[in-house]
């Protein structure tokens, strides 16, 4: 694939293995990949098919065992475990199927969490989770706890937490995986406004065809390959 | 200072367990309190002892007395600078639980010998005309209700008088303070020359001397000396520093020190398992949490940290209520009721207290923080 002067992540020959006693597993090989600024990419395929390992690369929560990601023209493959993690608070945003968040905290407080990382004064961490709150349609649920939200308000406010550091790159992980219909529409408009009207870039993990549809490009997995690029 | 919310509502998560945990902790302290102010009942007077004071005693054991006569020779022994006497009384008020210790002394030398005992001016000039006059400490007059003015009847149980009684009546002339919180303020002095006119036995003799030293460096030899002045006589004595004297009254009892020792190890060793599963068990239920955190960007050490300021938390809470309360309850005075002359909770061990609870948590903490420390992030989620 041709690397444009909009790319944002340029993955290139990454191989993923791991050493089972004498057994080696293959889980991603050969992984050639770009997804331009602003998309809305979805990655599909079967259980075991390598999608979930190839966003932990993207979001440098593991390494390669070859092959080199840049995003944003950096390489992050390759960096110690300390830059990684303020690289990680600077860029990604996280969206997880079952929402992780902080059971003992509130909505709002839950989405302060990144800031927390940020020389950010209190009040200006305040300003930032109320307009990720707005965003995301949550402002009135705010000092509530996640026990006191439904699934797809639980939801909004992991990806309220994932966008309020205004991060580079969105990695969603079924982010409707756990939520009916209803809900997990909802949450795809959202991901999809995101995408076209804050320009943000998002990466989504499904098994969803349905949740697929809302993207602009499909990427399929299959025992750790790239089979098909179906864009839209 | 910003992180303090998200350790404060995780000590929340399970409040039942982290009240528990708290309330061992708070126990351990407060006996931890008890304890310390009991070490220094038990050895009460060690730590303020003068330590140019010697005290002269039979050779075979304090009971025995030594003649009064041994003090003008006591005097003559070169590096002596005063010599005073003190006996046993071992008086009753009103009931024999009522305990605490009175002594025959000299009233003007015996003041000048204890400096420590602080008492008015016009309290001493009664003291020095009243021959059944007698000083009590502010903490016996406090027992017992006593005020200056008062007349107390003490039932003996060793010297009868002349005329065969054997309650004494005595006035209360001042009631002295200690220069230092460890000085004892329980005993009651009386003179001895009433006390040695009236009794019916025992005349001419006295319990022990002590004895001011003119150079404290110098207090062995002449220790050594007075012994030696003696030697072979009906009444040989002992002579020893009043340090060693009154460590020994205390290891009488046994070694205070080291039963409490035990006794706190055996204490914070089980609440370390305590607090330390209650910190372990909480990590291992929020392993998926923490790849969160991870996966957000909190660094290992971040994390390590928090788990490690959880644990400081729970400790230092739990630490410093039983210290408060150890501090209010040893306050209020001696359980005992006057079987310790000294109660109070010293300012260091209160310190070492502080200390302690802050070990506790960074101990209990460790092993769990650093488990969280090198968490990885992918096997974390998959946990959850």
């Amino acid at each position: 694939m041709s690397v444009a002067e909009s790319t944002l992540v340029q993955v290139q020959a990454v191989e993923k293995f791991y050493r089972r006693g004498s057994e080696t597993v293959h889980v991603l090989e050969g992984i050639d990949l770009g997804v331009r600024a602003g998309e809305f990419l979805a990655l599909m395929g079967p259980s075991g098919s390598g999608k979930s390992t190839l966003l932990n690369l993207l979001g440098g929560l593991d390494r390669p065992t070859k092959g080199t990601i840049e995003i944003g023209g950096e390489r992050m493959d390759h960096l110690p475990d300390r830059p990684l993690a303020a690289w990680r608070a600077r860029h990604i945003g996280f969206v997880f199927q079952f929402y992780n968040l902080l059971p003992v905290l509130t909505a709002e407080r839950n989405v302060e969490l990144p800031l927390l990382l940020t020389p950010l004064s209190r009040a200006e961490r305040k300003r930032r989770v109320a307009i990720a709150l707005a965003i995301v349609g949550l402002a009135h649920r705010a000092k509530h706890f996640p026990r006191q939200l439904s699934g797809g308000e639980q939801q909004r406010a992991g990806i309220a937490r994932a966008i309020v550091t205004d991060p580079t790159l969105l990695l969603c992980d079924e982010p409707t995986g756990d939520l009916d219909r209803k809900a997990g529409d909802e949450v795809l408009n959202l991901l999809q406004a995101l995408s076209r009207d804050h320009g943000k870039t998002v990466i989504m993990v499904t098994h969803d065809p349905h949740a697929s549809a809302r993207a602009t490009r499909t990427v399929f997995l299959y025992k750790g390959q790239i089979v098909t690029e179906m864009p839209k | 200072m910003k992180y303090l919310h998200l350790t404060w509502s995780n000590l929340r998560r399970k409040k039942l367990r982290t009240l528990l945990t708290l309330l061992s902790i708070t126990v351990a302290f407060v006996l931890y309190g008890y304890l310390a102010a009991i070490r220094v009942g038990l050895s009460a007077g060690v730590d303020v002892a003068g330590a140019d004071r010697l005290i002269v005693r039979h050779r075979v054991s304090i009971a025995q007395p030594l003649p009064q006569t041994y003090q003008a020779r006591i005097a003559r022994i070169p590096g002596v600078a005063a010599v005073i006497h003190q006996s046993w009384f071992g008086g009753i008020y009103q009931d024999p639980k009522n305990f605490f210790s009175q002594f025959p002394v000299e009233p003007e030398s015996f003041l000048r010998m204890y400096p420590e005992y602080l008492l008015p001016e016009d309290q001493k000039q009664a003291w020095f005309r009243t021959r059944t006059g007698v000083i009590v400490g502010r903490a016996t007059a406090k027992r017992f209700g006593w005020k200056v003015g008062d007349r107390i009847p003490i039932q003996a149980t060793i010297w009868t008088k002349k005329d065969g009684g054997r309650v004494w009546d005595f006035d209360i002339v001042g009631i002295y303070d200690g220069a230092q919180k460890a000085t004892d303020t329980t005993i009651m002095f009386l003179r001895y020359d009433y006390f040695d006119e009236t009794r019916l036995f025992g005349t001419g003799n006295v319990g022990w001397f002590i004895v001011r030293v003119k150079d404290p460096d110098h207090a062995a030899e002449v220790a050594a000396a007075i012994d030696a002045e003696f030697a072979n006589s009906s009444a040989e004595t002992k002579a020893e520093t009043e340090k060693a004297f009154v460590g020994g009254w205390a290891r009488q009892i046994a070694d205070i020190g080291t039963i409490i020792k035990a006794i706190l190890s055996a204490v914070f060793f089980t609440i370390l398992l305590v607090a330390g599963n209650t910190v372990a068990q909480s990590v291992r239920e929020r392993t998926e949490e923490l790849g969160v955190l991870k996966a957000m960007g909190f660094t290992n050490a971040l994390v390590l940290a928090l788990v490690l300021a959880e644990s400081c938390l729970l400790a230092c809470l739990g630490g410093g209520l039983g210290l408060a309360l150890a501090w209010f309850l040893i306050a209020r005075g001696d359980p005992t009721h006057g079987a310790l002359n000294v109660f109070y909770f010293p300012v260091k061990d209160l310190a070492a207290g502080v200390v302690l609870a802050l070990a506790l948590g960074l101990v209990t903490g460790l092993i769990p923080a650093w488990q969280a420390g090198r968490l990885r992030i992918a096997d974390a989620l998959r946990k959850g």
